[in-house]
């Protein structure tokens, strides 16, 4: 192939590079403006850099005001608990639904694909009512136990295992392996790249859920970050913009920094919610 | 070799429970409600058949939300795949900083759009926002964006749009992966070298299906907006950027009429499923070209 004319290199550098600002301008903005004494961010001249840094106040401001830390610590937990015990639930009967054949498998694939299609804002009502019941409003749990079913986890394991080698399972069986030592010591390790995709996902997913803490979380020393975030911007009743504009980069520096760091792999994870929806 | 049942049973069991609980008899619950007029709390409860639909249909706040959420998701949809696609043409044309373009168009999905809808608050702010300031400087009249109920709606679904064309925009970047590179070639032979040309005659054709794809990828995001509604406008001013879900939270969890509630909830299911299965269709078409 011969290499494109200069001018069509310049247009679609130049095109590219506009739509990039255009992306970048809110992470940017965000980025100068928690630099910025609250002055100059309410002065009448637009100024992209700040004149005096005000890094310290702001930062020191945005975690003193509210317990940032405890939100993102919050996150932390709540994601690492999602996906330890959605790993744990999904991960043996992915491997049945490959490689065992048992009465009824059909019928229950149905289900799991059924189950696929909803959307969890879909459960919200039922879910909040049952967990009212349970007394398990506003903790933790209330976060982590609904999601520890992933159906999309079940549909894309069971795709992953399909492609393993029966020997390897037969080999594995004749060797005198009960089936729950094959799941986690021989189809474990061979699902690794595809689960590490799946754990973006979730995390990715929940890491970012406004929705349902919003609905089941009051206390403001159980939020996550998304939640946590509109406890504080409520705080500052939009005046103080400087210190927010820092904790807005605190809240989104973890996935920001994964992203960077693993860029092919987390595109790899996220895109996956396409098939998910 | 077989495997005992009672052993499938161990394996399935977790998972088959918490599927039922968490997802399959929460549904069938939801349809079951949406048939009462149960308000959280009560002690009892009355079948009234039909009558919340009947309700939904001369509803003007939910006709409003359904209106609006349509228009939404036409607008980011449109937007984003547009914009997605564009970039992604453009981007495969060269080889010169593929990365760092589609990082920068992914950044917005990667972060946490909560945050990123505070600072679009900031930007978008009447007096001291960027946008405004910005217009000023060349001359055209600074809005109150997010409170002005002629444009509330269009700037929640701008947001939408930057967050969500970098997912477009590699999606459509897997799918021209998948065209054969002698296909391209035998183009090239054939005297198709315009890239113009090239696009209309070879690209558009074989990238067919991906779109349909991406299309329903992202009306079934758009179908779920929430977040930036709830932080920026609250579906106001007047009514102006009610979301169905928005609605639904409102109803459901301000004034705990599940019932009502249940009813919308089961109209935006219907709009998932349908999604869904266009997606479905347009996926089996995919492996088939």
């Amino acid at each position: 192939m011969n290499r494109p004319s200069l001018l069509f290199r310049t247009a679609r550098h130049l095109l590219l590079m506009t739509g990039a600002l255009i992306f970048l301008t809110p992470f940017i903005w965000m980025v100068l403006t928690s630099l910025k004494p609250a002055d100059e961010i309410f002065s009448r001249e637009l100024t992209l850099l700040p004149t005096r840094l005000a890094m310290v106040e702001n930062y020191t401001e945005a975690l003193t005001r509210v317990p940032l830390l405890r939100y993102l610590w919050n996150g932390v937990v709540v994601c690492a608990a999602i996906l330890v015990l959605q790993i744990l639930v999904l991960l043996p009967a992915a491997y049945a639904f490959a490689k065992i054949e048992f009465r009824g498998k059909t019928w229950a694939w149905r289900l799991v694909l059924l189950a696929l299609m909803i959307p969890h804002q879909a459960t919200a009502i039922p879910i909040y009512v049952m967990l009212h019941h349970a007394g398990m409003l506003n903790t933790l749990s209330a976060l982590i136990v609904p999601f520890s079913i992933s159906a999309f986890g079940i549909f894309l394991m069971r795709q992953f295992f399909r492609t393993v080698p029966d020997d390897l399972v037969h080999a594995a069986r004749l060797d005198g392996m009960s089936e729950f030592e094959l799941v986690w010591r021989v189809m474990l390790p061979t699902a690794v790249p595809a689960l590490f995709a799946f754990a973006i996902f979730s995390v990715v997913w929940h890491w970012n859920d406004y929705f349902w803490p919003l609905l089941v979380i009051s206390s403001p020393e159980l939020a996550t970050p998304p939640l946590g975030t509109m406890f504080f911007r409520n705080e500052e009743a939009g005046i103080n913009y400087g210190p927010l504009m820092a904790g807005t980069v605190l809240i989104t520096a973890p996935l920001l920094l994964l992203f960077i760091a693993a860029q092919k792999r987390f595109i790899e994870g996220v895109t996956l919610t396409g098939v998910k929806g | 070799m077989r495997v005992h049942p009672l052993n499938t049973l161990m394996l399935i069991s977790p998972a088959a429970v918490l599927l039922v609980v968490m997802l399959l008899l929460p549904v069938i619950t939801v349809a079951v409600m949406s048939l009462t007029d149960w308000q959280f709390g009560a002690a009892t409860l009355n079948w009234i058949g039909l009558a919340n639909y009947v309700e939904l249909w001369g509803d003007p706040v939910f006709r409003k939300s359904l209106g609006n959420t349509f228009l939404y998701l036409v607008l980011v949809t449109g937007g984003a795949v547009s914009i997605g696609l564009g970039a992604a043409l453009l981007i495969e044309s060269d080889s010169q900083l593929r990365g760092f373009y589609r990082t920068a168009f992914f950044m917005p999905v990667a972060s946490t759009l909560i945050a990123m809808a505070v600072v679009w608050q900031f930007l978008l702010h009447p007096s001291a926002g960027m946008v405004n300031h910005l217009l000023e400087l060349i001359g055209l009249t600074p809005r109150d964006w997010l409170n002005d109920r002629h444009v509330a709606l269009y700037s929640l679904a701008v947001i939408g749009i930057w967050q969500m064309s970098g997912l477009a925009l590699v999606l459509f970047l897997a799918g021209l992966k998948s065209i054969p590179q002698d296909v391209r070639d035998a183009g090239a032979l054939d005297g198709i070298s315009h890239p113009w040309e090239r696009f209309r005659r070879i690209t558009w054709p074989l990238l067919g299906p991906t779109t349909l794809f991406v299309v329903t990828v992202c009306a079934i995001r758009a179908l779920q907006v929430f977040d930036t509604v709830h932080v920026l406008t609250r579906g106001g001013p007047n009514k102006s950027t009610e979301v169905l879900l928005h609605t639904i939270y409102a109803e459901g969890f301000s004034f705990f009429r599940m019932g009502y509630a249940s009813a919308m909830t089961v109209v935006f299911i219907a709009g998932i499923f349908f999604l869904t299965q266009v997606q479905h269709t347009t996926m089996e078409r995919k492996t088939h070209y």
